[in-house]
């Protein structure tokens, strides 16, 4: 699974290059966000405008992903395809994660 | 008379052939006229469904096949997914209780959230052991809009 990382000031932003995030790559996935976010910004934003579609697994390694930024650094979701938002509705995660329609959205709003 | 649209797949019981599988039978629903307010739905819940085929029905054992069987009416979809591992625990379809969230970012699950999502999504959910096969078939209905 491709990630590509960029960083402007406090803010860190993977984009994912794949149209999903699935069982199929869940394990790449969390261990690309490992090494990409390693040692990175206190706010990362995960740009999922080109993922179209994620199962549980998916999501499972989304929190995952989230866990091992350890409680100094935050996780926010940016770009949600509806069905991406609705595993995270339905499963309830919308309450843990910030979730920006864009990642414009996700870039005018400074972390806390 | 019948009048349901057809279509079948078949492929081996692993997570990339199962990845492939759910995509393609996906945009086959959508060619075929499932609305497109339930494409999310049902796209969500077969991957789910699948995923515990490869994951659990076919744990510690050779995987074989995964057949899925989609049957599209005007106004439901029936998916009938079929394969040759593990019953499901004491034969029946699990509870669909989600995965509490906890109270601290450590105590999030990562997982536990298939068999509710599968049930959230369709409108019924039947399953069939037999001749050391599992039948499990999922329901999506969709009445016209007012």
């Amino acid at each position: 699974m491709a990630l590509t990382s960029t960083t402007t000031d406090a803010t860190q932003i993977i984009k994912v290059h794949s149209d999903r995030i699935d069982a199929a790559m869940a394990i790449q996935f969390k261990e690309d966000m490992r090494n990409q976010a390693e040692g990175g910004a206190t706010r990362v934003v995960l740009d999922l405008t080109s993922v179209e579609f994620i199962d549980s697994s998916g999501l499972g390694a989304i929190v995952a992903s989230m866990k091992q930024l350890g409680n100094e650094r935050r996780l926010d979701l940016a770009g949600l395809h509806p069905f991406v938002e609705k595993v995270f509705r339905l499963t309830r995660m919308d309450t843990v994660f910030k979730l920006y329609p864009t990642l414009d959205d996700a870039l005018s709003t400074s972390a806390d | 008379m019948y009048n349901g649209k057809c279509l079948d797949l078949s492929f081996a019981a692993t997570e990339t052939e199962a990845s492939d599988g759910i995509a393609q039978l996906s945009r086959g629903l959508a060619t075929h006229g499932l609305p497109a307010h339930k494409a999310g739905d049902v796209k969500i819940a077969l991957a789910e469904a699948i995923n515990n085929v490869v994951e659990h029905a076919y744990a510690d054992i050779t995987p074989a096949k995964v057949k899925v069987r989609c049957r599209l009416h005007q106004n439901w979809l029936e998916i009938l997914i079929s394969d040759t591992g593990n019953p499901l625990p004491g034969f029946r379809v699990p509870d669909g209780i989600p995965a509490s969230l906890g109270s601290t970012i450590e105590d999030l699950p990562e997982g536990g959230f298939g068999w509710f999502l599968i049930h959230e999504l369709t409108s019924d959910i039947r399953y069939e052991r037999s001749n050391g096969c599992n039948r499990l078939s999922l329901r999506f209905d969709f009445p016209e809009p007012v």
